[in-house]
């Protein structure tokens, strides 16, 4: 823009205002009001110059990759002095706090969109698509934990994650015996039954056409009714251990992978079936070796949704009857017992599995439909 | 063969045999559930029946293991029409509350979902830090964390209809989020470009180019929506206790093993997926029509 005049200034607007932030902030401390009520002035004043000093030469023209190496020493060096400075002072943070914290977010900010924008798209770009989203997690972690000790939230509202990482070193073997019981009898289980059954359904059902248009309209109904509340039934049915769980995980997995595997069977173009046709394939060849594939990415679908839904089914079954172990039995108990950082902990497992489970099908489903235009770079 | 005709033959008839297989094999199975329990009654009571007698009563008993259709029926029939709809025993005013939550947290979730969207198409910076933790935040079982959540809220004071609404709003921002960056992001670049030759804004470009292109994929996203919403709304009055709504109908079923109550408060609830799954579908096709798409 200013090619014809080169200034030495490139002001960006998450910079000026942490800028005037930390300025703020800086005078709250010079004013000798400490930050909390643990932390002594000489840090609130080293906190507060860092970030002045971070905002500064954001603002001016640099390389991005030394912006952002100063904004990240800028934005997480005072993150982590604040964080520290909420030791044992639980709810005593001060305005000057407040505003440090503000401007140590807008750096964080403003590295997100240097990081994000134009100039480091070569080479490093995958290293980016992974730092970038982190940078945000971290930020979310960091206002949890000052917010919920440095404005003093009571633990049974919201425990800071630093409790809730305790926690989780303490109590590993439930955790474990937990994650047994609901993830690897429960979901594990029910979801292979529930997926291969309907995929099996969906083959047999589309070999007679009669069927398969019959059952895709149902099958569609069924997959946008609430299927969970079949749970008390099983519950009744197939008795209070895990066997009812996996029972709700089948019926629930089992029409979206209809569904979908009927969806996908009938994806294929005119112009292929018409060519195996001419190789006077058989029905089986046909499907094995152009349906099939060409559904893959409909099953993958279905299995992504299913992963989902199978961990859903299986803790929420265990509201309705259980052993007493099992990541639904241990929230719901232990939030009638107010140890919420325990039922933080079953989240934190269950949200960990969750991504795990749908971050292993997506690596499974780029090996297997590699051929996808999607994927091309 | 007219179009009708093949209508009938290509849909109708399939989807009708297939729901009357369901129903026989729904009537074999209540028969073949309810046996053992029968037998041993009538073996303690010395009065065996056999025959036809035998499965009349397997299908009459009062808490059966599976209820038959017909008792379901029953049930349905009686909570829905047998009753005064404002009463507590009605399956009407059971759905009522349970739909109020859902529709609050259905457009909550789609007004949040539209705004995320459109932050996400016009700020590089949030469409890479944010969007993978959104598609994060969706393997997480929201709706095994609902009973804390709604118990949180009760603490500070947020009771009623609020809580439950908010699970729904978390489970339907998702779809819509996620299908507008898509519609919002599917204008041709030669209609993004033609809008900068005439040196639109950016909100010029929204209004007139991105939300109207992006229009299939909204309703396509609500559809999804608001059967998420509706699961939400349910599970959300499972934990508390809630004394209305058909999720509450299900915990009190199955406290009391009374399966038909579970059935008809299912089926109550399905019916109310359909509709609104119904509702939506035609109110897409209706501003399809509207804005000049074909049939």
């Amino acid at each position: 823009m200013h090619a014809d005049a080169p200034t030495r200034l490139a002001p960006n607007w998450q910079a000026l205002l942490a800028f005037l932030a930390a300025l703020a902030s800086l005078f709250s401390a010079l004013a000798a009001t400490p930050f909390t009520a643990t932390m002594d002035g000489t840090a609130a004043l080293m906190v507060a110059a860092l970030l002045v000093g971070a905002a500064a030469l954001s603002n001016l023209r640099l390389s991005a990759a030394l912006e952002s190496a100063i904004l990240a020493i800028g934005s997480f060096g005072a993150a982590w002095l604040l964080l520290g400075g909420l030791n044992e002072a639980f709810g005593t943070a001060t305005l000057g706090y407040w505003l440090a914290l503000l401007a140590a977010w807008l750096l964080g900010w403003r590295l997100v969109s240097v990081l994000s924008g134009d100039g480091v798209k070569t080479g490093t770009s995958r290293l980016i698509a992974l730092i970038v989203p982190a940078i945000f997690g971290l930020w979310i972690l960091i206002f949890w934990e000052a917010l919920t000790r440095g404005a003093g939230v009571p633990f049974v509202l919201l425990p800071p994650p630093s409790a809730i990482g305790l926690r989780i070193a303490a109590a590993t073997d439930i955790l474990a015996a937990d994650f047994v019981q609901t993830v690897v009898k429960a979901v594990l289980i029910g979801y292979l039954i529930g997926c291969l059954t309907g995929f099996l359904v969906a083959i047999l059902a589309d070999r007679y056409r009669f069927f398969a248009n019959g059952l895709l309209p149902i099958g569609n109904m069924v997959s946008a009714l609430p299927m969970i509340g079949i749970a008390p039934i099983m519950v009744i049915w197939f008795g209070f251990d895990w066997h009812s769980k996996a029972a709700v995980v089948v019926v629930m997995t089992f029409f979206p992978m209809l569904v979908n595997t009927l969806a996908g069977l009938a994806a294929t173009g005119h112009m292929e079936r018409d060519l195996m046709r001419t190789y006077g394939a058989s029905h089986w060849q046909v499907l094995g070796k152009l349906r099939l594939p060409v559904a893959m990415p409909f099953i993958f679908n279905a299995l992504k949704i299913n992963s989902t839904l199978a961990l859903i089914g299986a803790i929420v079954a265990e509201f309705f009857g259980t052993p007493v172990v099992g990541m639904g039995f241990r929230i719901s108990t232990e939030v009638g017992r107010m140890n919420l950082d325990m039922v933080w902990a079953e989240i934190a497992l269950a949200a960990i599995v969750g991504s795990l489970f749908y971050g292993l099908l997506a690596l499974l489903e780029r090996a297997v439909t590699f051929w996808h235009p999607s994927y091309r770079q | 063969m007219s179009a009708a005709a093949s209508h009938l033959t290509g849909r109708f008839i399939p989807v009708f045999s297939i729901l009357l297989v369901i129903l026989f094999a729904w009537y074999i199975g209540a028969v073949a559930l309810n046996a053992p329990f029968q037998h041993d009654l009538e073996k303690r009571t010395g009065n065996v029946t056999t025959g036809v007698a035998f499965i009349e009563k397997t299908l009459s008993q009062p808490k059966p293991t599976m209820p038959a259709p017909h008792q379901v029926a029953q049930a349905l029939w009686k909570g829905t029409f047998g009753v005064k709809p404002w009463s507590r025993r009605s399956l009407v005013y059971h759905s009522w509350v349970t739909l109020s939550a859902t529709l609050l947290g259905f457009a909550m979730g789609t007004l949040l979902g539209v705004v995320i969207a459109i932050s996400i198409v016009h700020v590089p910076a949030l469409d890479k830090s944010f969007l993978p933790w959104i598609i994060t935040s969706q393997t997480i079982p929201i709706l095994a964390v609902a009973p804390m959540i709604i118990v949180l809220l009760a603490a500070i004071g947020v009771t009623g209809l609020l809580p439950k609404a908010l699970i729904s709003t978390y489970l339907s921002f998702f779809p819509v989020a996620v299908g507008m960056v898509k519609g919002l992001r599917s204008p041709d670049i030669l209609h993004l470009d033609l809008m900068r030759t005439y040196s639109a804004t950016a909100a010029q470009t929204l209004w007139k180019l991105r939300i109207p292109a992006s229009v299939p994929f909204f309703f396509a996203s609500i559809k999804v929506a608001i059967a998420a919403s509706l699961i939400g709304a349910i599970v959300g009055e499972l934990p508390t206790g809630a004394v209305a709504g058909i999720g509450s109908k299900l915990l009190a079923g199955s406290y009391y093993s009374q399966t038909i109550d579970i059935f008809a408060a299912l089926i109550a609830g399905s019916i109310c997926a359909i509709l609104l799954v119904t509702l939506v579908d035609v109110v897409g096709r209706f501003t399809h029509r509207q804005m000049g798409g074909k049939a």
